[in-house]
């Protein structure tokens, strides 16, 4: 009987010390991509995260609190994606982090939403913020915010009359396509060639002929990157002499790497990079490298910003509110000098859409240069 | 008119290359009645073979020799031994469904071995213009459209001139008769297979600079290949070529001056229409054989 006592008082004891423990912490459950298709996107976001962790963790946490992340694989399978976000949800995590895959975030979106827990997404597709989910917030640019800065740079630097677009008629190319045409509408840039092309289209030939014979003064240029480097190859194959602009779709390193030196003069709007002049980015990407030994590419700045987004919210809020988060964060802006962790100055919107300045990089040498900083929009 | 000219010749360019692929189906399906549905995925497999090569550190020219020995070996010999001879004598359906899991299996495996992303191709032409009649054409197109002329007239100087030649067209039309006489139809047959084998490679090492090496891209060109060998007649070589280019014209012209939209169902379209009014092919005999 007594030893019973002792045990019970002792089971006791340990369940209320893991209470405690429990409610001494953050607890952030983070959902990516660590293995399939988008192994890439997820482990570098779960990198950058980890690495924030380990920064304020060091200091002392958020509010005296700890941070405890946690990270499951979804292989980037959208249905994975949704078994994986409601066994997290049903943790009670504070906010939820990911999935970088638009395709996923689509189908988990609801579920968090449900649960009102804030979930901080990697997507960029322009409708994953448009569906009135007032849970959902991003850590890069939607093309809404990204078309009106190439639309404005094509008009006022490059000085372009006339432009061809060329784009893939998919989700993601199409979307792109309408909102880009809605600006350049505003600003008098006339469409010449306005040609879409299929997803894992080999030919361009007569793409490329096609927009040859419009003679537009620039070519808007969005499509995924195997097919970027097609083009490119085959407008250099033609001769043709233009200035080309696109997304990161069009200058990231992986399009470098296959069209080679047709690449050379392509430029684009890139909402993060490593090579960005900004000091704060610099230190990032120094204490990533010292940590994991290679250079993150966008997604490991996602999944940094993420993590310091919930530091300047839940410090601004001065308690642990996942429903006060979702509310604080609509229209707030964190500056930098404020929250070194989140780099540049930031705003959010009321659809979880953000506002920051962008880059605008040319590949030169086989490399991302960054020719200009292009200003946030609100400003 | 520039424009034209050089949707042209690069549609030809890329007719050339189908006009390749499409011989292999036709001499396969001459000499031993195998449709090879694993035709697209052969094109793609030498540039593997030779970006194997190529990631070991051989230089570019000697892994194009390795590709296409490899090539020989494994899409030609192996391809016939392991897999059409075994199959062959249960009828046509069973090797055509064979050589379906045949691509399925390709692709996986060069995913699965190699990687699923596209990867850069070295070209064997320079890039670069050459002024035809004060046009710039590209040098590539024009490149790809000699080297593809050099392998035909050299497949017809082989077929009609040579002593081989007249011996594989003999197994090709009369088996029985063509083994009465004392030819080797076996070994001819083979030879069709080794040089399907070579054309693949050869296709593989034009095309892939352009569209770049990856798992999935036999799909389009195998398509391709055998809608031409439709259209052109399947039992004709002169047909395929007919067929190749006349699709790779027909692509080019469709999506610049029809719809972009819709270029993938014009070559579709075409086949249709051969198939109502002239379903032979173009230049192809109503079949003969009794199979």
């Amino acid at each position: 009987m007594r030893t019973l006592m002792i045990a019970s008082a002792l089971a006791l004891g340990a369940a209320l010390a893991s209470q405690a423990f429990a409610a001494d912490t953050i607890k952030l459950r983070d959902v990516a991509e660590l293995s399939g298709g988008g192994a890439t996107v997820g482990t570098n976001f779960k990198n950058g995260a980890d690495l924030a962790v380990e920064e304020i963790n060091a200091k002392g946490g958020i509010l005296g609190h700890k941070i405890d992340l946690t990270h499951a694989d979804t292989q980037s399978v959208p249905g994975i994606a949704r078994a994986q976000v409601q066994k997290a949800l049903d943790e009670k995590p504070y906010v939820l982090l990911g999935p970088g895959y638009s395709g996923s975030v689509k189908v988990v979106a609801s579920l968090a939403a449900k649960a009102e827990i804030p979930e901080i997404i990697g997507g960029e597709a322009a409708e994953l913020t448009q569906m009135g989910n007032p849970y959902l917030f991003r850590t890069s640019f939607g093309q809404q915010s990204t078309m009106p800065k190439v639309a404005r740079y094509i008009h006022d630097d490059l000085k372009a009359k006339t432009v061809a677009v060329i784009w893939v008629n998919n989700d993601f190319g199409k979307g792109g396509r309408d909102t880009i045409l809605k600006e350049f509408a505003k600003l008098g840039v006339k469409v010449v060639a306005d040609q879409s092309t299929e997803a894992g289209q080999a030919d361009f030939a007569a793409d490329v002929a096609k927009m040859k014979e419009a003679k537009p003064d620039a070519a808007f240029i969005y499509l995924n990157e195997e097919e970027s480097a097609r083009i490119l190859k085959e407008i250099k194959k033609q001769g043709l002499k233009l200035p080309l602009i696109g997304e990161t779709t069009l200058v990231g390193q992986k399009v470098i790497d296959l069209a080679g030196d047709a690449a050379e003069g392509a430029m684009g709007h890139v909402g993060l990079t490593t090579d960005a002049p900004v000091p704060a980015i610099q230190k990032f990407r120094d204490a990533f490298k010292a940590k994991y030994n290679y250079v993150p590419d966008h997604n490991g700045i996602k999944g940094y910003l993420a993590i310091y987004v919930i530091k300047a919210v839940t410090e601004k809020m001065g308690k642990i509110d996942s429903k006060l988060f979702a509310k604080t964060l609509h229209g707030m802006t964190i500056k930098a000098a404020d929250e070194p962790g989140i780099l540049m100055d930031v705003t959010y919107d009321e659809h979880g859409d953000i506002d920051r300045q962008g880059f605008l990089v040319e590949v030169k040498n086989g490399k991302q240069v960054v020719k200009q900083i292009l200003p946030k929009l609100g400003k | 008119m520039a424009n034209l000219l050089n949707l042209l010749i690069s549609g030809l360019a890329t007719g050339a290359i189908y006009a390749l692929v499409a011989i292999g189906f036709t001499l396969l399906w001459q000499t031993s009645q195998t449709i090879n549905f694993a035709q697209g995925e052969f094109v793609m497999m030498p540039a593997f073979f030779i970006l194997a090569a190529l990631h070991a550190g051989v230089p570019f020219w000697l892994s194009i020799i390795f590709g296409v020995l490899i090539s020989l070996l494994l899409l030609g010999l192996v391809f016939k031994k392991a897999l059409v001879d075994p199959m062959l004598k249960h009828g046509v359906l069973p090797i055509a469904i064979a050589t379906m899991a045949l691509s399925i299996g390709m692709k996986e495996s060069v995913k699965e071995f190699f990687t699923a992303e596209a990867e850069p191709f070295p070209s064997l032409i320079p890039a670069g213009n050459v002024n035809i009649f004060g046009v710039e054409v590209s040098l590539q197109s024009i490149g790809v459209l000699v080297l593809a002329i050099v392998a035909v007239t050299a497949l017809n100087l082989l077929l009609n001139r040579t002593s081989v030649g007249h011996q594989m067209q003999a197994a090709a039309q009369n088996p029985t008769v063509a083994r009465i006489i004392g030819v080797p139809v076996e070994r001819m047959i083979l030879y069709t297979f080794l040089i399907n084998a070579g054309l693949v490679a050869l296709a593989s090492v034009l095309i892939t600079p352009i569209y770049l090496a990856k798992f999935s891209s036999g799909e389009v060109l195998g398509l391709a290949a055998f809608i031409a060998a439709i259209v052109g007649g399947f039992n004709q070589v002169r047909g395929a070529i007919v067929g190749g280019l006349l699709l790779g014209v027909i692509d080019n012209l469709g999506a610049a001056y029809i719809s972009t939209q819709y270029r993938g169902a014009i070559p579709l379209f075409l086949l249709i229409v051969v198939i109502l009014f002239r379903p032979q092919g173009l230049l192809g005999r109503a079949e003969e054989r009794t199979v």
